[in-house]
């Protein structure tokens, strides 16, 4: 591997964008392809493919064998609001390989007694959220049904691109969020992007069902391509 | 995505420039059982101190011994490891499977 390559694999690596590697296994021959730059590939289809899945592959393409090494970000998630659900919710979303962080102001809530080993951000979302880092990589989930925390984070998150934005809350509650969220200056489609009520509808009655049910609903988001995505939300 | 490696490829960079010769030997094949999956990768210094995984220590040993090689050598190399078994190499996967590696030398 040239060093010009792996420096700039490096650098995108540290800045979370995510790249493939493409290596001739025969000659030895390499390019990096940028996400940004995937529509202009000849090898479009398939960097795609991979990327989505977050797995690397051999692919033949004119008589050429080309290893593709995908390096993508790890995955965040963050969640606003120490609620029970979020207990379920944090350690399942770490058994998938997420970065996880909960975020609330209430103290009695956002006690590490509660999230053992949790990251735990107890402050309010415009102090909590602009350290983190939130990028289009994170999943953002708004749990606390409390407008005055939920409201801001959600908000932060439109202007982040979040690949994935939940909030919990019926269709009525929701309709109420939209209608704050748009005095604020939110995009309808902003609003639109929000998956409320939050999760896959899979009947999930308990917490830890409900936590089954969103990390369902982020992993397809996650990993379908559009077409189907639309048929699952 | 989900990859909680230490930073081979960071160490990669910092070895080549430190001076060292440096090889990054990358899974990009497994059939079978294997213990790790394709773009893993494990990076060797000319020291011979190595960083990373390519089988979870099957065939540790028998890579960074290649990578040696092709750091000399500046050429790229694909390695076979399958079942233990005298005939092919004289290391191998326990668990049955079969990989490939890439070794390559770095700058």
């Amino acid at each position: 591997m040239k060093l010009a390559i792996l420096h700039e694999l490096n650098a995108e690596r540290a800045a979370r964008r995510p790249v493939i590697l493409v290596t001739d296994t025969e000659s030895g021959e390499q390019r990096l392809v940028k996400a940004a730059d995937f529509a202009k590939d000849p090898l479009r289809a398939e960097l795609e493919k991979q990327l989505r899945m977050g797995k690397s592959a051999n692919v033949e393409v004119g008589g050429k064998k080309l290893f593709l090494n995908v390096y993508a970000p790890t995955a965040k998630l963050v969640i606003i609001g120490a609620v029970h659900i979020s207990q379920a919710l944090a350690p399942l979303a770490r058994s998938l390989g997420y970065d996880v962080t909960v975020v609330d102001p209430r103290t009695a809530f956002a006690s590490p007694e509660r999230f053992p080993d949790i990251p735990l951000v107890a402050e309010w979302p415009d102090t909590a959220l602009p350290p983190l880092n939130v990028d289009a990589y994170t999943a953002f989930v708004a749990v606390t049904h409390d407008p005055k925390i939920d409201d801001p984070a959600l908000l932060h998150a439109f202007e982040r691109n979040c690949f994935y934005i939940g909030a919990l809350g019926s269709r009525k509650t929701h309709a109420k969020r939209g209608d704050r969220l748009r005095a604020q200056g939110a995009k309808e489609s902003d609003i639109a992007r929000i998956h409320a009520p939050i999760g896959l509808a899979i009947g999930a009655v308990s917490p830890s069902e409900i936590a089954v049910s969103i990390m369902a609903e982020i992993t397809a988001v996650l990993r379908l391509p559009p077409k189907e995505k639309e048929e699952a939300a | 995505m989900l990859d909680r490696d230490e930073d081979i490829l960071k160490a990669a960079e910092d070895w080549q420039k430190a001076g060292r010769g440096v090889a990054l030997a990358t899974v990009v094949e497994t059939w079978g059982s294997a213990p790790r999956p394709a773009g893993s990768s494990l990076v060797i210094n000319d020291e011979g101190t190595f960083l990373g995984s390519v089988s979870g220590g099957c065939v540790e040993g028998a890579v960074v011994t290649e990578a040696m090689d092709v750091i000399e050598s500046g050429k790229p190399k694909m390695l076979e490891f399958g079942v233990a078994d005298e005939t092919a190499w004289n290391v191998g996967l326990s668990c049955g499977g079969t990989i490939r590696v890439f070794v390559e030398k770095v700058g």
